[in-house]
């Protein structure tokens, strides 16, 4: 994490962005809690309009139900770091996709035992024993972001961070 | 009719569109025939109230007079609901239930893509969002339709049946009006007849594949749309679905 010193800020009344950025990629996500709100990409804007602080945040799913928590979370967290004027504005173009999603994220998706989202549409391997052979059981499963898939050779379901 | 009164009225119909298939698609919640069906269903569901929220959000700011979504999805009565007779209609066994749905997802992927090139950007940008989701519940009613009606004798049976039942409902959405050509006009919306060969050849294809025969009647109801008349589903689906904010005006938790 970058430390804010007054020659670092752009402005010396409130911390840069680059701190709000960190400060952000330490929020979880509410429902993949191993993964940050910066991780998932959802993230889309941060920049100081006078002494208000603007937060510009990108839903997943139009109806995922943790969009009203993670901006709860965002408030939570930035107040608790002595933001007080702060705006959580929502963009809806360009829309998400799965690509914005960090390498650090795939890579802790993937320890966590969701496979991470690959172009060709379907997970390269299982996440708990490395095996490429895999099915799919359903394109949809229990968040709008996974389908549910299983292993052929350890048998094990898991879930997949499908493409969007 | 003006401009704006135009697009009011074509984001209510989008809107209640989404709102009461979501709505008949939550009533499998805990009901479907196996998990992975049940998780499915309340998935797309819960995209089609998404969805529900950026349009009638927008109808409701379009207007001006300070009604929200959940203001127009709760505090309007059956004559003001502007859906497709084909949504409101009762879910029936499950192979009717993914009949309807394809028969719509197959016309909803091809105005959404139209209208990401809206002339009103905040229509676009609804419909690029909504497009990718809608992509998903296409691929997955129309593989259905196809394992279920090439499937046994008894699911072939009851998935021609419901597409004997739900045909004269399927041509109610590419029926232009006024509406459509004021918007249509102003390059805001694409008039609906222009979507309908694009929405046969995909439906055609299905079919073939699902060894179904389709009705060779092109009647089709019509009045949801313009909320004319709906069908006599549509209130009962209403009052269970407005029950809390009519018992409890205005109830928030």
């Amino acid at each position: 994490m970058q430390t804010a010193t007054p020659t670092t800020r752009t402005d010396s009344k409130h911390p840069d962005t680059d701190q709000v950025w960190a400060w952000l990629d330490e929020v979880p996500d509410p429902e993949i809690p191993v993964i940050s709100l910066v991780d998932l990409g959802i993230i889309r804007d941060v920049e100081w309009q006078g002494d208000t602080l603007e937060v510009t945040v990108t839903p997943t799913y139009s109806g995922c139900p943790a969009t009203s928590i993670i901006n709860l979370d965002i408030e939570t967290a930035l107040r608790g770091h002595g933001i007080e004027k702060l705006e959580l504005k929502r963009r809806l173009s360009p829309p998400w996709t799965t690509d914005w999603l960090s390498d650090k994220g795939r890579a802790r998706l993937e320890e966590y035992g969701i496979a991470p989202p690959q172009p060709a549409g379907g997970p390269e391997k299982c996440p708990h024993c490395g095996s490429a052979h895999v099915h799919r059981i359903s394109q949809f499963g229990s968040t709008p972001c996974k389908a549910q898939w299983r292993c052929d050779e350890c048998r094990e379901p898991f879930d997949y961070f499908k493409c969007i | 009719m003006t401009r704006d009164e135009a697009l009011f009225e074509f984001l209510v119909r989008m809107g209640d569109n989404t709102l009461v298939l979501g709505h008949r698609v939550s009533e499998w919640c805990g009901h479907a025939p196996v998990l992975e069906e049940d998780i499915a269903l309340a998935n797309i569901a819960l995209d089609l109230i998404g969805q529900t929220q950026l349009w009638l959000g927008l109808a409701g700011e379009v207007e001006g007079k300070g009604r929200s979504a959940d203001d127009l999805a709760f505090h309007r009565d059956a004559w003001d609901f502007r859906n497709l007779l084909l949504l409101e209609q009762p879910n029936g066994d499950f192979g009717r239930t993914m009949m309807r749905q394809f028969l719509f997802d197959a016309a909803h992927i091809g105005l959404l893509e139209a209208l990401k090139d809206s002339a009103d950007p905040r229509i676009a940008e609804i419909a690029a969002k909504s497009a990718k989701e809608v992509a998903y519940h296409v691929e997955r009613s129309g593989d259905t339709v196809i394992a279920l009606g090439d499937g046994t004798s008894e699911s072939h049976d009851r998935m021609q049946k419901a597409l004997d039942r739900l045909w004269p409902y399927a041509g109610e959405v590419f029926i232009d009006d006024a509406v459509d050509e004021e918007l249509a006009g102003a390059g805001i919306a694409p008039l609906p007849s222009t979507l309908k060969d694009a929405w046969e050849a995909r439906v055609r294809h299905v079919m073939a594949e699902a060894t179904l025969k389709i009705p060779e009647d092109d009647f089709a109801h019509k009045g949801g749309k313009s909320g004319f008349r709906h069908s006599e589903h549509l209130g009962h689906m209403l009052t269970e679905m407005q029950w809390l904010q009519r018992a409890y005006p205005d109830a928030t938790w």
